[in-house]
């Protein structure tokens, strides 16, 4: 079972990209399970969505504890929640940022984890140039399936369709088609250096 | 208008008066073919207001539907003696669900009925005052405002009755009740700003709200008759004078009501979409005391040191409705 | 069938409109919102239908269901917590008047304190109330409850509460199988009403019923009752055959046989259980759980037969009697009167407390060891709950508890869970 825990704030469409990422992995064929934090949040505050991926099915209802990926939509929740709480020594972190791990104050933390399972993504500018709106969510999704492989790209864009349509769907695509590049770009500069 | 084709007054008895009519104007009881809904050998008080309005109210629906009609019915004496089953009184389909409720209940037959497509069946909701003023008011103004296809009537009879005489927000200033004794510097019910519910029904704009009193029942008649045949929400607020509750002689009721509307206390007129179409006249205003006196809720005002401050505010609140209402019939003071 | 993955609120209004209801009465109240969100955009999509009431309360949602039944027409609603508690009155008279409504509790907390996540408290508040009540395991669980619901309801003409947990059910994405409209026609007639309000045929419902019959009447609600025992088996195993999956029926038990612990529990926690249950086993507790799906009627026969052989029984409940315990425990003694079996109440996810593996583990290990005391509260902060007490017997002006508590646990943003 591949969990992933996605913190952010309300209004980011956290809950939406758990669901998102829910879908893209269930027209793989897979089992699914995502679910929200299930509080009263209101914009501005930071939320928490989960999403558990099997081959079987999933019965487990706890939050996750324990997960394999870490998606931080807002890089300002770093200060503020324990975010990396539980995470598995190899999983996997991707944070919504144009700064480095090390300018962001976790080099401790990234050094603990294996350097090709961590990519910082300026998700939010590259919303911004596709889709016109600071709407990091499934853009973050396209730097997962570029850097975990758990899901296609083409998964990423098939959910967004499932939950956009016209130039909203179209935006979100071509925005996180940029950014599942720009992980993928990251992970071979790793292979170079 | 409210419906005064004919002045009784001057053709004296109602039995006598519906023979000037035509036969379309005729008193749904003065006919053989009356549906009676609400059959003899209830349990109800002698010169019980509320059953004598009910039967009017009821019988003229069912007779403006072709007895297409439901009703729902409110907890209250009205329900309480009419059904000890087996011996229901009803002649037609009932349901009886709570006190607070009624609108509801009645909104939801009208929803079944429309999804069925039954549209020649009528709804009609009744209840007191306490589950219209009080416990059902939510019901009733949720009712009004989805403008539901319902008849709403309530029996005002200004109390608590069914429990024993308590207070209710219809209860007028300074009555006697069993939670409003008459003791103290300021004895009987508070003088508040009431709770005046063909006003706040009104107030939501529904197609029809009417009031009428059992002193008029060929007003009352009408008025429902009209109301049936309106889609929508419809409300008639009905004037029904309680021996047991207000201590008045049992063959006082019908002239209690024409002196509650004849004083001015309880005006009756009809209004559409929140705008008043229809006032019956006063033709000559009779003091509140003639209308107080014969009964015993309002006792502690008189004898030896009647407590005449009190009685001139009751006076101005008529006065205060006469002319708000416009009550005075033009050329008569 | 289509699988999709949508939410299991979403899932469950798919569901009910397959099952052609002819007025839905809506309220908003988290977590069962969304529901009634559903189908109103299938109404005015012109998709389904149905007359389609926003109400104004809950009570006036329960209101206007007693008189749409009653008139013959298959009626919905959906509520949770306050607003079921707000409804009560017109809920104990709907099951009074014998009207086969169907109604989704998705399960939450009651307050005070004000707490919008999920436990039992609110259902188990109206195990009294002549209702039916069906617990879902999972989302495919609880649309299929809600069909069998529905032809329950109507073959015995007694409402019918679908409980769902909120939130962990209501809001979760996962795959369900919504069923076809043939497949959901063929299986659910249309309404044929016991009783009904009808000019051609005027009957009063609702009348006075004095010393002399009410005995009877209320007899009869409980005999009604324990007919749905035996229906509710049947409907299951017919669903099974339309539908080819289990749900539904009295109880299920997992990995019972031969098990010396067995552990109870209802809803969505089923799920984490069974996952520790596969893992004690795998370490070679011998260890069982057994899900009751219809808490009314209670099968004690059922469950008799289900914990037999078994030396101990955990009940792990999202409820409790405030002053006494357990309430699915209460009753699990009784089907378990004279049997000498040990029964053992675990109190948990309390207000939307996470249930976790960890904590589940622990607690039965110290159950199989006998360890385990008559009532215990998981996870219970002691240290918070002793020093509020301890202020209480030390100062007058104690201030109020919800308050206190709150502010000896700190701040609770940085927590994940």
């Amino acid at each position: 079972m591949f969990q992933t825990r996605i913190h952010g704030r309300g209004g980011q469409g956290v809950v939406t990209a758990a669901e998102m990422l829910s879908i893209a992995a269930f027209l793989e064929g897979k089992h699914a399970q995502a679910f929200p934090s299930f509080g009263s949040e209101r914009t501005g505050a930071p939320v928490v969505a989960f999403c558990r991926i099997n081959n079987k099915e999933i019965r487990l209802r706890e939050p996750i504890m324990t997960p394999d990926s870490i998606i931080i939509q807002d890089p300002t929740l770093l200060n503020q929640v324990d975010v990396f709480q539980g995470l598995k020594p190899d999983g996997y972190v991707i944070i919504n940022s144009g700064k480095t791990f090390g300018e962001l104050g976790i080099s401790e933390i990234a050094a603990k984890l294996r350097a090709e399972r961590q990519v910082c993504v300026p998700a939010t500018e590259i919303a911004m140039k596709h889709l016109g709106r600071p709407m990091p969510n499934a853009v973050l999704l396209g730097a997962f399936a570029g850097i975990t492989g758990i899901i296609t790209l083409e998964s990423v864009a098939a959910a967004i369709r499932n939950k956009f349509s016209g130039k909203v769907a179209e935006g979100n695509i071509s925005a996180a088609t940029a950014a599942f590049d720009y992980a993928k770009q990251q992970l071979s500069l790793l292979e170079v250096i | 208008m409210s419906y005064q084709p004919v002045k009784f007054y001057q053709t004296g008895t109602f039995t006598v008066g519906n023979r000037l009519l035509d036969e379309s104007d005729r008193s749904v009881q003065a006919t053989t073919a009356r549906n009676n809904s609400l059959n003899s050998g209830h349990r109800a008080c002698q010169g019980c207001g509320e059953a004598l309005g009910a039967r009017y109210a009821i019988d003229a629906a069912m007779a403006a539907s072709n007895r297409q009609l439901i009703a729902a019915n409110a907890t209250g004496c009205l329900e309480v003696f009419s059904t000890p089953y087996p011996e229901t009184s009803w002649q037609m389909p009932w349901i009886h669900s709570l006190f607070g409720n009624a609108p509801a209940v009645a909104s939801g037959v009208a929803a079944a009925m429309r999804i069925k497509g039954r549209t020649e069946v009528r709804v009609v909701a009744q209840g007191g005052d306490g589950s219209t003023t009080d416990i059902g008011f939510g019901c009733l103004s949720g009712m009004f405002e989805r403008n539901d296809d319902v008849l709403y009537i309530c029996y005002d009879n200004e109390g608590y009755m069914n429990t024993g005489v308590q207070r209710s927000s219809a209860t007028p200033p300074a009555v006697r009740t069993a939670t409003t004794m008459p003791l103290g510097p300021e004895p009987g019910n508070v003088f508040g700003q009431g709770k005046y519910l063909p006003a706040i029904a009104m107030a939501h704009r529904i197609p029809f709200v009417a009031t009428a009193t059992v002193a008029d029942l060929r007003d009352l008649e009408h008025k429902v008759k009209h109301a049936i045949n309106i889609r929508g929400a419809k409300y008639i607020h009905i004037f029904v004078p309680c021996p047991l509750g207000w201590g008045s002689a049992s063959h006082d009721t019908i002239n209690l009501a024409y002196m509650a509307k004849e004083c001015g206390l309880f005006p009756v007129f009809q209004a559409e979409y929140g705008k008043i179409t229809g006032v019956s006249k006063i033709r000559k205003p009779i003091p509140v005391e003639d209308y107080m006196k014969p009964q015993r809720r309002y006792a502690h005002l008189f004898g030896k040191n009647p407590a005449l401050e009190t009685i001139a505010k009751i006076q101005a609140r008529a006065d205060e409705n006469i002319s708000t209402y416009g009550l005075l019939e033009e050329g008569v003071n | 069938m289509t699988l999709k993955q949508i939410e299991g609120s979403h899932g469950v209004a798919e569901t009910i409109a397959l099952c052609r209801p002819e007025v839905i009465c809506a309220y908003p109240i988290s977590p069962q919102t969304h529901i009634v969100e559903g189908l109103g955009e299938m109404v005015k999509a012109g998709e389904l239908r149905a007359e389609y009431l926003n109400v104004e309360s809950e009570f006036a949602a329960m209101s206007v269901a007693i008189g749409s039944s009653a008139a013959g027409a298959r009626t919905y609603t959906a509520t949770a917590s306050q607003g079921l508690l707000f409804m009560v009155e017109a809920v104990y008279n709907a099951a009074g008047l014998g009207l086969p409504i169907v109604m989704t509790v998705a399960n939450r907390a009651i307050g005070a304190p004000i707490n919008i996540w999920n436990d039992h408290s609110d259902s188990m508040s109206q195990r009294d109330c002549g209702w039916i009540q069906l617990f879902a395991e999972t989302n495919q669980e609880a649309m299929d409850l809600h069909i069998q619901a529905f032809k329950l309801a109507e073959e015995l003409s007694l409402p019918v509460m679908v409980c769902m947990d909120g939130f962990i059910l209501t809001h979760a994405y996962e795959r369900l199988d919504v069923p076809t409209q043939e497949q959901v026609d063929a299986f659910l007639p249309p309404f044929e009403p016991r009783q009904i309000l009808d000019p051609s045929h005027p009957v009063s419902i609702g009348a006075m019923v004095g010393p002399e019959a009410f005995t009877e009447v209320r007899y009869l609600a409980h005999a009604k009752q324990l007919q749905a025992l035996d229906l509710l088996p049947e409907i299951s195993a017919d669903f099974k055959k339309s539908f080819g999956r289990d749900s539904g029926g009295l109880i299920r038990p997992y990995k019972t046989e031969g098990a010396e612990t067995i552990v109870i529990a209802l809803g969505s926690v089923l799920g984490t259980i069974k996952d520790v249950i596969d893992e004690m086993q795998e370490a070679g507790c011998s260890i069982g759980v057994l899900g009751i799906t219809s808490f009314r009627p209670f099968p004690l026969d059922a469950i008799r037969d289900a914990l037999k052989g078994a030396k101990r029984i955990v009940v792990l409940e999202k409820c409790f009697a405030v002053g006494v315990g357990g309430i699915v425990a209460t009753n699990v003694r009784m089907a378990l009167e004279g049997s000498g079996q040990q029964v053992r109440t675990v109190v948990a996810g309390l207000g939307g407390r996470a249930i976790t593996m960890s904590s589940l583990h622990a607690i039965f290990l110290e159950a199989m060891a006998g360890k385990l005391e008559a009532l215990t509260f998981l996870d219970l902060n002691s240290e918070v709950v002793d020093h509020v007490l301890e202020l209480e017997r030390n100062v007058r002006l104690s201030g109020p508890v919800a308050e206190s508590v709150l502010r000896n646990i700190g701040t609770v943003a940085s927590n994940i869970a």
